[in-house]
C-alpha cells in the first residue's frame, strides 16, 4: 500500500491557489492577466474535487471536476471574445478604461 | 508519493505567484502552463487518470492557446500594457487583507472534521473506463447540461463576432 498524501495537505494546496488567483485578480488591471487568475481559482477548485474523490472512495467529485473543466472553458472562450472586442481599438489593455457603464 | 507531491505543490505556488505577478500577459500564459501541467501530475498521485489527460489537452492544450492568441492579437508590438500610475492605488493592500479574509474562511473548512473516509481506494477509480461508465449513467443529466452550456457559449461568441460585422 502505498502512503498516501493526507487529504488536508491538498486542500491547504488548494487554499494557497486559491488566494494567489483571488488577491492576482484584485490587484491586476490587465483583463488578460485577471482571467488567467480565474482560471487560478477554477483549477484549485477542481484539486479540491478530485482530492475529496480519492478521500471517499467516490467517482462523482472527479465527474463534477470534469464539469467544471467544461464550464471554465465556456468562461474562457466567451470572456476572450469580450476582451477582444472591448480593446480591439484601444492603445493600452487596462480594465480602467471600461468605463461605459459608469462603473 | 509524499516528495512528489511536495515537489509539485513548490512548481504550483511558485508558478502561480508567476501568473499574478509577470508584468507581460504572454510570461503569465507560460507560468500558467506550468502550473496546470503540475496540477496534472497531482491527479495522476489522486489516482484521476482521465482528469489528468483533460488537464493537459482542454487546459494547456485549448484554453491556453486561446488566451496565447488573444495576447498576440491585442499586445503584438506594445510594451507591457498595465499602466502605472494605477487609478486604485490603495486597492493593492485592501486586495491581500481580503485574500486573508478568504484565507482564514477556508481554513475553517480544512481543519473541520470531514466524517468516515473509506478505508481503501477501489482500484478502478479514474480509470477512464470507470469515468465513462459514471458519466453516461449516474451523472448523464449534468453531462448533458454541459453540452447545453456550451451551446450557449457557441451561440454567444458567434453573436458578439456578427454583430461587429453588421457595423462595419
Amino acid at each position: 500500500m502505498i502512503p498516501h498524501v493526507p487529504l488536508s495537505d491538498y486542500l491547504w494546496l488548494s487554499a494557497a491557489m486559491f488566494v494567489i488567483g483571488l488577491v492576482g485578480f484584485l490587484i491586476r488591471r490587465n483583463p488578460l492577466t485577471m482571467l488567467m487568475s480565474i482560471e487560478l481559482m477554477w483549477n484549485a477548485g477542481n484539486l479540491v474535487f478530485a482530492a475529496f474523490a480519492r478521500d471517499f472512495g467516490d467517482m462523482s467529485g472527479q465527474i463534477f471536476a470534469f464539469i467544471v473543466i467544461t464550464v471554465a472553458a465556456a468562461e474562457a472562450a466567451i470572456a476572450l471574445a469580450i476582451v477582444v472586442m472591448v480593446f480591439r481599438r484601444r492603445p493600452d489593455v487596462d480594465v480602467d478604461d471600461i468605463s461605459v457603464l459608469r462603473g | 508519493m509524499t516528495a512528489l507531491f511536495w515537489i509539485c505543490a513548490a512548481v504550483i505556488v511558485l508558478s502561480a505567484l508567476a501568473v499574478v505577478t509577470s508584468r507581460h500577459p504572454v510570461h503569465s500564459v507560460v507560468g500558467l502552463i506550468v502550473n496546470f501541467a503540475a496540477l496534472a501530475v497531482l491527479f495522476l498521485t489522486l489516482s484521476a487518470e482521465f482528469l489528468a489527460m483533460i488537464q493537459i489537452i482542454v487546459y494547456a492544450g485549448a484554453i491556453l492557446v486561446l488566451f496565447l492568441f488573444v495576447v498576440a492579437l491585442l499586445t503584438a508590438g506594445s510594451d507591457p500594457v498595465e499602466r502605472t500610475p494605477n487609478r486604485l492605488p490603495e486597492q493593492a493592500g485592501q486586495a491581500v487583507i481580503a485574500g486573508l479574509v478568504a484565507l482564514g474562511f477556508i481554513a475553517f473548512g480544512v481543519r473541520a472534521d470531514w466524517g468516515a473516509h473509506a478505508a481503501g481506494v477501489p482500484s478502478d477509480l479514474g480509470t477512464i473506463g470507470d469515468f465513462g461508465v459514471q458519466l453516461l449513467t449516474t451523472h448523464v443529466f449534468a453531462f448533458e447540461s454541459t453540452a447545453f452550456v456550451l451551446l450557449v457559449a457557441i451561440v454567444g461568441v458567434v453573436m458578439m463576432a456578427a454583430r461587429r460585422e453588421v457595423r462595419r
